[in-house]
């Protein structure tokens, strides 16, 4: 059978894919990269004679922009600390759920599941609740412990790590079933092997586990990282970015320049920026990865 | 019995369809209510509605926090409503977008609607380039609420007219707290508020903006004055200046922790439920304090008017339902049911709020209240400088760096509107 018809049919055959691909995918990122070349806002919305092409002076106002420093700090922070916990957190389920020992296994999959399918908006609005300062079931079973009441989500110091552990509760089942099924293709004579050579607990896990979870793992990282650095929603419905700023994160920066202020061109260049700091973050992952494997 | 239930959707339907040309005559209005008020206008809309039977008012109630940006890609789309609530700093922003109809006509041909008889200085928010663009629903504006009794120990019989009187009152109520050891915060200015350095600007002569509003200029010597205040009570901690100390206002208040505190009328209505009742006869509001002899101080005219869109095809029937909304007897209602404070001086006269003696402060203070910059990059703009609040509050910075540097930000947040008015000439 000739080659060229062939190619053609196949190209019909993609084409559906390709249009709504290109129309709902390729087109507007392509906008919002010329979007982010202008300065559109409110007085443009208004009247297009106040519409102007900047060059890059977007990208040069968000570095002399504090906030988008602050911003950035946040999105770091909770990266840094909410990105190794989740993992951490997902992968000890993972181990739980795989053990021999567990009972109702199907049960507690589906319960850590529960949250990552539940609607953010609603969880966030319960653990709104949970964090209340004086009405707040956290805080009320702290008060056993003699400690005093934390305004969770309006003291600076305890906002964000009050957001990651939200975060975290919400997200790990996702890659705790990852990680479930990247250990049932572990081969179960490695440990029997090991066990035969007296091999512990904790040596089985490190020699045997660990190393073979490890395209599993760096999958769950990639994945994890490349999503907190798009925190939004949690913010979004738990503090408006605050107090003072502090869990105010790039996404939600953006959607404030954006939206609020409607300040469209330069939200489009922070966008850019993210995209930026998130894919020089997963280049140095795949290079890591690519050291150790030689 | 099943037949006739699956059969039901389907006689509705035509009976929907069968009252349908009757309907045809009543002009549908689409209002959109903010928050609370969203919800608390609706009996008022169901009266409307009997008196008059032609307009029909589809009511769309948004949280405040969703509002600002529903209505701008609400403009964006081209679906804005007939009649909407409006916070009057808002007003500036959806002028330059030319979104809002003048309503000088309608003001001018109705026979209720008097605009001298609503507190001037409210009423200038609502004026942009010598036109009309929204006519006051509710006023707000902020005074102080304080402990009587404390006030009284520290031997202030009335609320001191000028601020340096609440310096020294504060000293004295600070120095009997330590004799019996106790904490006291004897004027709280939150770090997280705009309001009262705002205030406290426009005490001291304005001009936050130079060169037609595309500078900042709060590093000028009249904001630099009211800044340099406002730190004083922090460096000699008649305030706290974080916000972790105080986490239950109306708790610290009754303690005595905090003795003077500024905020709006929404609160008359909280300290009235969460004041103990042995403390209800302990606290009274006042107007500001005010930084020169004339009293009292000025405060901010802020609020909430009803504007009617450019696009609207029922522009009659829209101005039917703002003057309805805005009568005396309305609002007058509605503050019996919110608690929302009425723009008509003739309104006061009624016995609710003539008699509510928490509410007489008001009255006075909105005598004295003037415009803030009216351009649409102001709300950002002070929402930026509660950092700089805090920078002072806790000495990260000292008063001239601060300003200095949140005058650069204002700068970069104004930029486009320096090459406007730069063009323009």
């Amino acid at each position: 059978m000739n080659a060229a018809p062939r190619a053609a049919a196949a190209w019909i055959f993609l084409s559906p894919a390709l249009a709504v691909i290109g129309i709902f995918f390729v087109l507007p990122v392509l906008a919002a990269f010329a979007l982010s070349f202008t300065d559109f806002d409110i007085y443009a919305l208004g009247n297009w004679d106040y519409f102007r092409f900047v060059g890059f002076q977007n990208y040069v106002r968000i570095f002399e922009t504090p906030l988008f420093w602050t911003a950035l700090r946040n999105t770091f922070y909770f990266v840094l600390a909410g990105g190794p916990l989740s993992v951490a957190v997902s992968l000890g389920t993972a181990l739980m759920l795989h053990s021999k020992l567990a009972r109702f296994r199907t049960f507690y999959r589906t319960v850590f599941f529960l949250p990552v399918v539940s609607s953010l908006i609603a969880v966030a609005i319960i653990w709104r609740y949970l964090y209340h300062p004086a009405h707040g079931l956290l805080n009320y079973a702290l008060s056993f412990a003699g400690i005093g009441p934390v305004d969770w989500l309006g003291d600076t110091a305890v906002a964000m790590p009050a957001i990651i552990v939200m975060a975290v509760w919400k997200n790990f089942g996702y890659n705790m079933l990852i990680f479930l099924a990247g250990l049932q293709n572990i081969p179960d004579d490695l440990y029997e092997a090991a066990h035969l050579d007296g091999a512990s607990g904790w040596q089985q896990f490190r020699s045997i586990t660990l190393p073979m979870l490890k395209p599993t793992t760096v999958f769950v990282v990639m994945i994890t990282v490349i999503g907190y650095f798009q925190l939004f929603a949690e913010p979004y419905v738990m503090t408006q970015g605050g107090p003072l700023n502090s869990t105010t994160s790039i996404v939600y920066l953006m959607y404030e320049q954006g939206f609020r202020w409607w300040s469209m061109g330069f939200a489009a260049a922070i966008a850019f920026v993210l995209f930026a700091i998130i894919l020089a973050f997963t280049l140095v992952q795949m290079l890591l990865q690519r050291s150790v494997k030689r | 019995m099943n037949r006739l239930r699956a059969i039901t959707p389907v006689l509705l339907l035509l009976a929907g369809i069968s009252c349908g040309p009757q309907q045809e005559r009543v002009t549908v209005l689409k209002f959109w209510g903010f928050g609370n008020e969203g919800e608390m206008v609706q009996p008022l809309i169901r009266e409307f509605e009997r008196m008059h039977p032609d307009i029909r008012v589809e009511v769309q109630q948004i949280p405040w926090t969703a509002a600002h940006e529903k209505l701008l890609t609400a403009y964006a789309g081209g679906s804005t409503p007939d009649v909407c609530q409006l916070g009057n700093t808002w007003i500036p922003e959806f002028t330059v977008l030319n979104a809002l109809e003048p309503l000088d006509r309608f003001a001018g041909a109705s026979a209720t609607l008097q605009l001298d008889d609503i507190f001037p200085g409210v009423l200038r928010t609502n004026i942009i380039d010598s036109a009309l663009y929204g006519v006051p629903w509710y006023v707000d504006t902020r005074v102080v609420y304080y402990r009587k009794d404390i006030l009284q120990q520290a031997g202030y019989e009335e609320f001191p007219a000028t601020w340096s009187g609440v310096l020294k009152a504060s000293e004295a109520i600070q120095r009997s707290a330590a004799a019996k050891k106790k904490v006291a915060y004897p004027f709280f200015l939150p770090t997280n508020e705009w309001v009262p350095a705002i205030a406290l600007g426009m005490q001291s002569g304005g001009n936050f903006l130079k060169n037609s509003g595309a500078n900042g200029n709060f590093s000028g010597p009249e904001f630099t004055r009211a800044f340099t205040l406002l730190s004083e009570f922090y460096a000699k901690r008649y305030s706290p200046s974080g916000m972790q100390l105080i986490t239950n206002l109306y708790n610290s208040f009754s303690d005595g922790v905090i003795v003077m505190y500024i905020t709006g009328p929404w609160n008359i209505g909280e300290f009235t439920r969460r004041i103990p009742p042995h403390q209800q006869k302990l606290w009274m509001t006042a107007p500001l304090p005010s930084m020169d002899s004339l009293t009292p101080g000025i405060s901010l005219p802020l609020g909430t008017s009803l504007v009617m869109f450019r696009e609207s095809r029922h522009k009659e029937a829209a101005w039917k339902l703002i003057e309805y909304l805005s009568s005396v007897e309305t609002s007058v209602r509605f503050y019996g049911m919110t608690g929302n404070l009425p723009p008509r001086r003739s309104a006061w006269r009624d016995s609710a709020l003539a008699s509510n003696v928490y509410a007489a402060a008001f009255y006075r203070q909105l005598q004295r209240v003037d415009p803030l910059p009216q351009i649409p990059e102001w709300e950002q703009i002070v929402i930026r400088l509660q950092t700089y609040v805090e920078y002072v509050a806790t000495g990260t910075l000292a008063v001239p760096e601060a300003l200095r540097r949140f005058d650069g930000e204002v700068d970069v947040i104004l930029e486009k509107r320096r090459w406007m008015v730069e063009n323009a000439r």
